[in-house]
């Protein structure tokens, strides 16, 4: 995973509420066995005007103008800004891996479904919570300035505005670590493997019917 | 020091290490491992090098993918295939017990879990999909994880964690015929929110919850996460221990006098403190079908489609507006008058044995109506299918004109060939009427098995005492 520590990207405004990840990613599209290729048919059924399908090449395919993503301004956008519980629905990984291979490294919003604000933080994508007020103002911003761009800064857990204000965010420290340095988080377990192995002792013995294989 | 929750004490019994920071190492007893999230876990197995920590933790099986007809025929989708054909490398490999295509005991995920005896109470059970949550109602800490979690407990058999808080959704009273565990399950998403379980575990509780049986409480753990919860949980009781007993993977009788007294603990303590309590009077819940695109737009079958002009919240009421554009429907149509085109009766919400019957007995001696282009029937798995046709239901069923299909996910997501044709209305016993879900352009309305069937036959929306 690659690390994150300091981002400045132009914002692209996703105004709606309850995005879930069917919408990132339809289903057609997590048949692929692979963790990456997801970035042209992300938002695929909003983006398009036609119905897509796995392993065509979308290039020649008719984009829909009404889309926010296809409107030049917001073309190489790496920070997405959105509304409240963004992400809801199925547990699909194929989600942030959609969006990063689009290339958003960063989504603002009110808040995120448990599930999908997890795996952004295995795939390298900083999802940040800001107060509603906090971001109807951003949204207001972005309309306004074309190119609107905002620096994150993930060690001092703070979004800088073009007029230099800045705006915090909290971040649980596990994570922000992690992100921090791209850690392997499977090897950072397995740092700890003889307290799995003194805990599947103990474990084995109150409740043996769990190891019966 | 206040009593614990259930969740608390599942919890508990799971904690291998605790950091500063609060984050958690918990140990996860078993794994359910299906073909669509698990390829990428694999194959970061083997780009690290590393084994399974405990391979007999896990169960593999294909379900979202697989085809419900012609199954003699194979996977014709050759992306669909070469997923599943995946699956059973993946599970060969690395050795893991995986359930065919053409095994009898094959089926969703969350329905085979239950009823081979991997879910049990007591234990913590993941697996690559958010409906995960349904195994809560076996009192077991259950919930859905992404791919990189996946790979994370086949190596590790643990995972890094943040506890939750406490929910309770109490729902006491007796619910009045014809109410079933999917409409006390969209009230509540009705009345909390698609994100109102967000952060939290709910624990339901109450003498309605309680008078359900196990089918019925994992429809309603299933539908926790459509509250935006990853965990519902259900307190173990008699009807949870009559389930569990004699179930293949599940305790030896050697095993089971331990077993039920560990188990007859997981309940909440009388003095436990739950961060938020949600009520709701049984008497109060109507047979529920939604409108919109997001589970928590739901009225009951008696009302009518709400009107964004109503809607006081601006951005709420461009989602009204929207949701209603795609699903072609006017403000304060009366839902009884809307015409379906398709039923769904299936998915790891409404698949099961008491489904199968709930739609039988509303089918039974009537004819699906002719404006209906089709109906079909998808049992949960493979011993699901079998049991219903000892039973008979599948003759009443085909009698009545609905299809009759072999087990998977179907067209709850649509990854197989079951699809919804763009602008299609659907009257579907699954869990997400998002948009597409069910297909490109695809209109679902979520509802019970008894109000898809009895919608089967009226042809509209309506009520097994409306036929």
């Amino acid at each position: 995973m690659d690390a994150f520590t300091t981002l400045n990207g132009v914002v692209a405004p996703l105004d709606r509420s309850n995005v879930d990840t069917d919408a990132i990613i339809p289903k057609q599209f997590l048949k692929s066995i692979k963790r990456s290729g997801f970035g042209p048919n992300a938002f695929d059924e909003w983006r398009y005007l036609d119905t897509g399908e796995p392993d065509v090449d979308c290039s020649g395919r008719p984009l829909n103008p009404e889309f926010v993503l296809n409107q030049p301004r917001y073309q190489g956008a790496s920070v997405l800004l959105t509304r409240k519980n963004f992400g809801c629905g199925s547990s699909r990984e194929h989600a942030p891996w959609a969006l990063l291979d689009y290339g958003f490294r960063c989504v603002i919003s009110p808040s995120f479904a448990d599930i999908f604000y997890n795996n952004c933080f295995k795939n390298g994508i900083l999802p940040i919570i800001q107060p509603e007020a906090a971001v109807d103002r951003l949204f207001e911003q972005t309309f306004e300035a074309e190119g609107y761009a905002l620096k994150i800064d993930l060690l001092k857990q703070s979004i800088i505005l073009p007029d230099g204000e800045s705006l915090s965010f909290e971040i649980d420290a596990f994570r922000k670590d992690a992100l921090l340095k791209g850690l392997d988080e499977v090897g950072l377990t397995l740092q700890y493997a003889s307290d799995i192995k003194a805990f599947e002792d103990k474990h084995r013995t109150a409740m043996p019917w769990v190891f019966s294989e | 020091m206040a009593g614990q929750t259930l969740y608390d004490k599942l919890w508990e019994s799971h904690v291998v290490r605790e950091d500063e920071s609060g984050s958690t190492l918990i140990y996860i007893d078993r794994q359910l491992v299906h073909e669509v999230t698990s390829p990428q876990a694999f194959e970061g197995m083997r780009l690290s090098g590393r084994k399974a920590w405990r391979s007999g933790a896990s169960l593999g099986v294909p379900d979202h993918n697989v085809p419900t007809i012609d199954r003699d025929k194979g996977i014709v989708d050759p992306v669909a295939k070469k997923q599943v054909d995946t699956l059973e490398q993946n599970c060969k490999d690395f050795g893991i017990t995986e359930f065919l295509m053409g095994d009898p005991r094959q089926g969703i995920v969350h329905v085979i879990g239950p009823e081979q005896g991997i879910t049990v109470p007591g234990i913590t059970l993941v697996c690559g999909d958010s409906h995960t949550s349904t195994h809560g109602a076996f009192a077991a800490l259950a919930f859905g994880i992404g791919t990189s979690e996946v790979e994370h407990v086949l190596s590790t058999q643990c995972l890094v964690q943040k506890k939750s808080k406490n929910l309770q959704v109490r729902v006491d009273g007796a619910l009045k015929p014809g109410v079933e565990a999917k409409d006390v399950a969209l009230a509540i998403i009705g009345v909390i929110g698609t994100a109102g379980g967000t952060g939290y575990s709910i624990e339901f509780a109450g003498s309605a919850i309680e008078s359900l049986s196990m089918e019925g409480r994992m429809s309603l753990c299933n539908l926790a996460i459509e509250a935006g919860a990853r965990t519902g949980l259900v307190a173990v009781d008699d009807t949870t221990l009559e389930y569990v007993k004699n179930r293949p993977y599940g305790p030896t009788a050697e095993q089971w006098s331990q077993a039920e007294s560990v188990w007859k603990t997981l309940h909440s303590d009388d003095d436990a403190v739950f961060d938020k309590v949600i009520t709701l009077a049984a008497e109060g819940i109507e047979p529920q079908v939604t409108w919109g695109t997001s589970p928590e737009m739901v009225v009951p079958i008696s009302g009518r489609v709400p009107n964004p002009a109503d809607e006081a919240d601006a951005v709420k009421s461009s989602g009204m507006a929207r949701a209603l554009e795609y699903m072609g429907l006017a403000a304060n149509t009366p839902m009884t008058d809307i015409p379906v085109d398709v039923v769904f009766i299936g998915s790891c919400t409404n698949s099961r044995i008491e489904d199968m019957r709930a739609a039988a007995t509303v089918a039974k001696g009537r004819k699906v109506s002719d404006k209906i282009k089709y109906a079909m029937v998808v049992p949960g798995s493979g011993l699901v299918k079998a049991q219903a046709e000892e039973e008979g239901l599948d003759k009443i069923l085909i009698e009545a004109g609905f299809q009759w299909r072999d087990p998977g996910c179907s067209m709850c997501l649509a990854m197989n060939a079951d699809k919804l044709l763009s602008q299609e209305r659907c009257a579907s016993t699954s869990n997400r009427n998002f948009e597409g879900r069910q297909g490109n352009g695809g209109r679902t309305h979520l509802v019970s098995p008894s109000i898809a069937a009895a919608s089967a036959i009226a042809g509209v929306f309506a009520t097994p005492e409306s036929l």
